[in-house]
């Protein structure tokens, strides 16, 4: 986070470097930024060139032209796509123009802005370029993409708009006031990346079909455990499974999670490298992940269910949808009391349904805890993992009571916090005894709108973020 | 204040609570007595008679799509009636036609100060509570069958996708008034916070 001292801005050489961009001139992109783009296009490019190569190889030179005439093409699209880019900050307003056919006019009011993050992709990098994604409150249209600056300007023009944003005079530096929450482990992110399903997944079944035909094979005289075609699928597995680790590996790398005035601060990745605000208000729900396999080392996952938009076609997996990863991986205890410290208060370890819920649920009932604390809601559920979900109770969206036949005649019921996003986004109290589940329907929506009222007191008496009181240094730390 | 928007005699010999599942677990029950919730009977709201009559015709018809299913069967094959089939139907019929119906009538609905409660199911019971502060849009819909029957649904949306509170079988005109109270309520909420 260091920010040169001298006014970096080509476009306004003439105003001090404190307010560089209020003016209300028009900024281009970086020059460079079209061949970012065309790198970043380069594998489909390589694809579509490769074919007609492939396709006559032993042929004429037909194709020549035409692939030097595609790559014009496609330089030249950029160009004009960079050229006829523009944007401003007007009063109040972030406005960005682009299109050359249909132009298309994004404004976006300063005082909706909801998070300002920097991303730079692999090709970005080389040049020293990166992105600036403006994320408003609401749906997806109202985001705004700076794509690309110098590594300097962006980070001038994060700062502005962050300062512009929260409508304060004083210089609001991220870099200045911030504390690292948790660091990513390189040595432990490699173990646990390959442990989990996700990644397996591919491998698994690769390996289940091979299995499955050699067994088939088994009682014929010429059975051999490996034939060409069970190795070319083991080879084709551990590519899959190499890939899905590289690319997981590569985006976790040195990943950390840090507390700014702004909120959270995340950082991480090798090839591609992510900066992101994520505003405490933004964040709608913590899920504390322990995939099976983790279970054996304690380790466990931290993810942010995050309000916004949807994902985007052009956007990165790391910095788009509704969940981002606070931390990938790190021993449990680590977790909960990062997880603890966002909600703002110790999390309880929380209680188990009576033992009648065994009958329903044997395999997740050793799973199954729930608990009521002051502001938000602790549930775990899962089977072979566990899902352990925080809920601020300000958050809460609506509450659910269901109780199916078998639970009616164990005396149980589940009672559902729904939090913003999509189904299942929000909290479980699964099979918790019926007079449990009664108590808590009744005092619930009491709760969530006390809640609420005193987090929106808050807010007004100008603190952002959901925590009463402004960081502190964390106590997981010490230990 | 609370306005029962059922029809006659439907609205009022609709049953308290459906026993036959199992002992009475609801929340609302067992709150009735110094619970936050106001629970007599009668301050719900129920749906129309309506809605009952046109689940049950909706059984009655797979009823008779079955029975002509085994029709054509018998033409084409010059066979005999396919007894599985017939079967089908009047099972279809015997168990389905009240089954419906008491699903129909569970269907119930309270404004409270803050907040609306929806509940609904027999086998598999609900109990949404969608504070007024959180609803985002309020829509009134009807498809082609509920046209056809005259009636309506009035569904609540939050900003999570999982609030299922909806309210199925108004007469159209009671719904845009729900309609209309609810939007209000709501704006209120959004001022007042």
């Amino acid at each position: 986070m260091t920010t040169g001292n001298a006014d970096l801005s080509p476009n306004a050489p003439h105003l001090p470097a404190t307010r560089p961009d209020v003016d209300g001139t028009w900024h281009h992109l970086h020059p460079l930024s079209p061949v970012v783009q065309l790198g970043r296009g380069l594998p489909g490019l390589v694809i579509v060139l490769a074919l007609p190569i492939l396709g006559h190889r032993g042929g004429g030179t037909s194709g020549d032209w035409s692939d030097v005439a595609l790559i014009v093409l496609a330089g030249a699209a950029g160009l004009v796509s960079w050229w006829v880019t523009r944007w401003r900050l007007e009063r109040g307003v972030l406005r960005v123009d682009t299109g050359l056919v249909r132009r298309r006019v994004t404004q976006l009011p300063l005082a909706r802005i909801q998070s300002v993050d920097i991303v730079r992709p692999g090709t970005a990098r080389i040049f020293g370029l990166a992105e600036l994604r403006v994320r408003s409150g609401g749906s997806h249209s109202g985001d705004a993409r700076l794509a690309y600056l110098s590594s300097e300007r962006a980070e001038e023009v994060r700062e502005l708009l962050l300062r512009l944003a929260s409508g304060s005079t004083a210089v609001l530096r991220p870099g200045s006031a911030e504390l690292t929450l948790a660091r990513a482990s390189s040595v432990r992110l490699l173990v646990a990346i390959p442990l989990r399903a996700r990644t397996l997944a591919p491998a698994l079944m690769v390996a289940l079909v091979a299995g499955g035909d050699w067994a088939s094979r088994l009682g014929s005289p010429s059975a051999r455990p490996f034939t060409s075609t069970l190795l070319t699928a083991l080879a084709v597995a551990i590519v899959l499974t190499a890939i899905a680790v590289f690319r997981q590996y590569t985006a976790q790398f040195g990943y950390e999670v840090s507390e700014t005035a702004d909120g959270l601060l995340l950082r991480g990745g090798v090839i591609g490298t992510v900066t992101e605000t994520l505003s405490h208000r933004r964040v709608q729900a913590l899920r504390v992940v322990e995939p099976c396999l983790w279970r054996p080392f304690g380790w466990a996952q931290l993810v942010a269910d995050v309000a916004g938009g949807q994902r985007r076609k052009d956007e990165d997996r790391a910095v788009s949808g509704r969940q981002r990863i606070l931390v990938p991986v790190a021993p449990r205890g680590e977790v909960l009391a990062l997880a603890a410290r966002l909600a703002g208060g110790p999390l309880p370890s929380g209680t188990a349904p009576p033992p009648a819920a065994r009958l329903k649920a044997p395999l997740s009932y050793p799973m199954l805890r729930g608990a009521l604390a002051d502001g938000f809601a602790v549930a775990s559920i899962g089977r072979l993992r566990r899902l352990t979900t925080v809920v601020p109770l300000a958050r809460v969206q609506s509450i659910r009571w269901t109780q199916g036949p078998v639970q009616r005649r164990l005396g149980l019921a589940t009672v559902h916090l729904d939090a913003v996003g999509r189904r299942g986004s929000g909290l479980t109290l699964r099979d918790r005894s019926s007079g449990e589940a009664n108590r808590l329907f009744q005092e619930l929506p009491d709760l969530c709108q006390r809640a609420l009222r005193a987090d929106q007191v808050k807010q007004s008496a100008g603190h952002r973020g959901i925590r009463p009181d402004p960081p502190h240094p964390p106590d997981m730390l010490d230990s | 204040m609370h306005r029962s928007l059922g029809h006659g005699a439907e609205a009022r010999q609709a049953p308290t609570h459906p026993t036959r599942f199992g002992p009475l677990t609801s929340p609302l029950v067992e709150a009735d007595v110094d619970g936050p919730i106001g629970l007599l009977d009668s301050a719900w709201a129920r749906p129309s008679a309506g809605l009952r009559r046109m689940r049950q015709a909706e059984v009655g018809a797979s009823a008779v799509v079955i029975l002509l299913i085994a029709w054509i069967a018998t033409l084409s094959q010059a066979a005999a009636l396919p007894w599985s089939l017939v079967g089908l139907a009047a099972a279809c019929l015997l168990l389905g036609l009240p089954y419906v119906g008491r699903k129909a009538r569970s269907w119930r609905f309270l404004e409270r100060e803050s907040d609306l409660l929806v509940e609904r199911g027999v086998m598999f019971r609900r109990l949404s509570v969608v504070p007024y502060g959180r609803m985002q849009t309020v829509e009134v819909a009807a498809g082609p069958v509920e046209q056809l029957f005259h009636l309506a649904t009035v569904q609540l949306h939050t900003a999570s996708a999982a609030t299922d509170a909806r309210i199925p079988g108004m007469a159209p005109y009671e719904a845009e008034q729900l309609r209309e109270r609810l939007v209000q309520r709501g704006e209120a909420f959004a001022e007042g916070l």
